[in-house]
């Protein structure tokens, strides 16, 4: 343990501790393929119910929560605004783009009402991440959710742009190469792209300066700013970075349903992304993903169960907050910390017999 | 390359002092950590400010660096009046500094830290792009890894480390880039007498043009690796010399040099 102990002499650089620097490591590991594989050959597999209730809307919940994935693993900011930029978005395409709401709608096309939609939420959530990072802490998490529910009420109260509490209804959805995108199988392979491009944008980032920097700001920001970095610019970036994300999660959330609401930037709503990547765990890309899924799942099957044991079924948020209580309990790092624990140990029966 | 061609920017107004504080103060309510604090350093000269704990010695670092500015004076920089630079800008121009208690990255590993170090005072700080192997400050950081010895640790990840490792540590994250002026911070604290010997070796062996301040109680340690002294007591200067006037000046001996070896 001395310094002495570190030889002078070595110079060489291992080909292992190369190759984990380069592009993509994580292409390495057979269980990307193969999850990659099932989720490309879904549509095969799923009915059209499970294609988009299941599926499609795991990938849109977990894109939105990768966002606060991002914010709150990397750079130790929890957001509870990643909804909200996320509605802002939707809103956003429902305004430019074209719906039943003529007198709102300025029905431009939508390969122009989107990147309008896109930039215009990154620039809300910025703006919001620029007020989020002179907090810390708790702070920053009453800032957001204020954000969120002055967006909520906003809403709720204007009805020259956001259509009051009714909203806008029948938007239109792309129809371009003879395809009608919002059918089934497209949308699903649209929310299946734009998922994997942002699963595979977070996880490369991470290991990219801006990524690293973010996460040297998460562990010791003061030690930061003493190396040469502008901590709080750092922290602005990753939200502009995070609101990106979650903005492509809103125009998707938008296609899916055609309407746009109050009811889906409310705080319960904002507070359900929370819990999508608590339970599923904000160490990892992935995390997000998997507590969409189970979110989803819960949200779609637990109202049957509750309602076949003669309950209530909208006492399906009671089933997910037990599962958010017990996940929290057992594991800080939710499913993935469930998931590496129990690797770990398999790891170490396995090891008394072979080596690797 | 980003290293190298920081070096340039700066040698043109190397002129005159290295360091100049000049009436510097610093509260922290109605406790003055520092009062009236005049001090020059020049450029290369490496000196050791003694003073017993509480002394202000971690403060006058906080002040040079902007961790905590001062509440009144002015901090020269190579000529640069730096009082009110965030403390970015003031890496960014060539001071670096240690902590006295290891102020790093625990979840990340060895080379990442460094690595860190050495992009911060680079340009692409923003990057997305991960650095390829051919990455200049990737060799930047694996040769600093090397210079103090942490190269069979450098996969590790830092909450993992010994804390002799971590000292060391705490030194390459302050060698990064092009130093001009280095704090250091009580380096040798818990080191064992191996690890205090390989880090004298360390800072004997940095170029002539760099010149630091070290805080060190450990007089073995502090003396061998300085040319000037300067004494602090309660947040003032108490006594400037040479180390040897310093270690021979009766008054130093018993506020200092007594109470500390008895
Ligand atoms: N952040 C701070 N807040 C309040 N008081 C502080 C702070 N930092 C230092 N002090 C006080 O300033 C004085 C000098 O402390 P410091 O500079 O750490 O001394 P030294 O490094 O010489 O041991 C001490 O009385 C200490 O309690
Ligand atoms: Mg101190």
């Amino acid at each position: 343990m001395s310094l002495v102990q570190g030889t002078h002499q070595e110079t060489g650089r291992p080909a292992a501790a190369r190759t984990s620097w380069l592009a993509w490591p994580e292409f390495n590991q057979p269980a990307v393929w193969l999850v990659a594989l099932i989720l490309l050959i879904m549509p095969a597999i799923a009915s059209n119910f499970f294609l988009i209730e299941i599926f499609a809307t795991t990938l849109i919940l977990g894109t939105i929560a990768l966002s606060l994935m991002f914010l709150a693993g990397y750079g130790g900011m929890v957001s509870l605004m990643q909804l909200t930029i996320a509605g802002f978005a939707a809103y956003m395409v429902a305004v430019f783009g074209l719906s039943a709401n003529a007198n709102i709608s300025l029905g431009w096309p939508w390969w122009l009402a989107t990147p309008v939609a896109l930039v215009l939420a990154t620039i809300f959530g910025t703006l919001g991440g620029t007020l989020a990072v002179r907090t810390e802490g708790i702070y920053t998490i009453m800032i957001t959710l204020a954000i969120g529910a002055a967006f909520y009420y906003f809403t709720n109260q204007n009805w020259a742009i956001f259509g009051g509490h009714t909203g806008i209804n029948t938007i239109a959805t792309p129809k371009f190469w003879g395809v009608d995108w919002r059918s089934d199988v497209p949308y699903y392979y649209v929310t299946l792209g734009v998922a994997a491009f942002c699963y595979f944008a977070v996880q490369y980032v991470s290991r990219a300066p801006f990524g690293l920097a973010l996460q040297g700001v998460r562990d010791n920001p003061r030690r930061m700013a003493a190396l040469g970095f502008n901590v709080n610019a750092h922290r602005v970036a990753a939200y502009a970075f995070a609101s990106f994300i979650a903005a492509l999660g809103g125009v998707l959330q938008v296609w899916n349903y055609r309407q746009i609401s109050p009811g889906s930037v409310s705080v319960g709503a904002c507070i359900d992304i929370l819990i999508i990547a608590v339970v599923g765990g904000i160490t990892r890309p992935v995390g997000p993903y998997i507590g969409a899924f189970i979110f989803v799942i819960l949200r779609t099957f637990a109202l049957d169960l509750l309602v076949k044991f003669g309950l209530d079924g909208n006492r399906f948020r009671l089933l997910i907050g037990l599962g958010f209580l017990a996940i929290v309990f057992w594991s800080s790092d939710g499913v993935i910390g469930l998931w590496e624990r129990w690797r770990r140990k398999a790891a170490m029966k396995g090891g008394g017999h072979g080596h690797r | 390359m980003a290293i190298d061609s920081a070096a340039p920017r700066y040698s043109a107004v190397a002129a005159g002092a290295a360091l100049e504080l000049r009436g510097v103060t610093r509260l922290f309510g109605a406790l003055a950590a520092l009062t009236d604090i005049t001090i020059t350093v020049r450029p290369g000269e490496r000196r050791a400010v003694l003073g017993s704990n509480g002394a202000g010695k971690t403060t006058l670092f906080n002040c040079v660096t902007g961790d905590f500015p001062p509440s009144s004076g002015t901090i020269r920089f190579f000529g640069e009046d730096i009082t009110h630079f965030p403390p970015y800008e003031r890496i960014r121009r060539g001071l670096r500094r240690t902590y006295q208690i290891s102020a790093l990255f625990p979840s990340l590993t060895v080379r990442d830290n460094v690595y860190l170090a050495c992009r911060g005072v680079s340009r692409g700080r923003f990057s997305l792009l991960r650095p390829g192997t051919n990455d200049a400050l990737m060799h930047a950081t694996e040769q600093l890894i090397q210079a103090v010895h942490l190269t069979p640790v450098r996969e590790q990840l830092v909450a993992e480390l010994a804390h002799g490792q971590q000292r060391q540590l705490e030194i390459a994250l302050a060698l990064a880039g092009a130093p001009r002026f280095i704090l250091f911070d009580e380096p040798a604290a818990g080191l064992s007498p191996t690890e205090r010997r390989e880090l004298v070796e360390i800072l004997t062996s940095l170029p002539a043009h760099i010149g630091y301040i070290i805080i060190e109680h450990d007089m073995d340690v502090a003396l061998r690796v300085v040319e000037s002294v300067t004494m602090m007591h309660n947040g003032r200067i108490f006594k400037e010399g040479l180390p040897h006037e310093i270690e021979a000046d009766p008054e130093v001996q018993e506020l200092y040099l007594g109470a500390g070896h008895g």
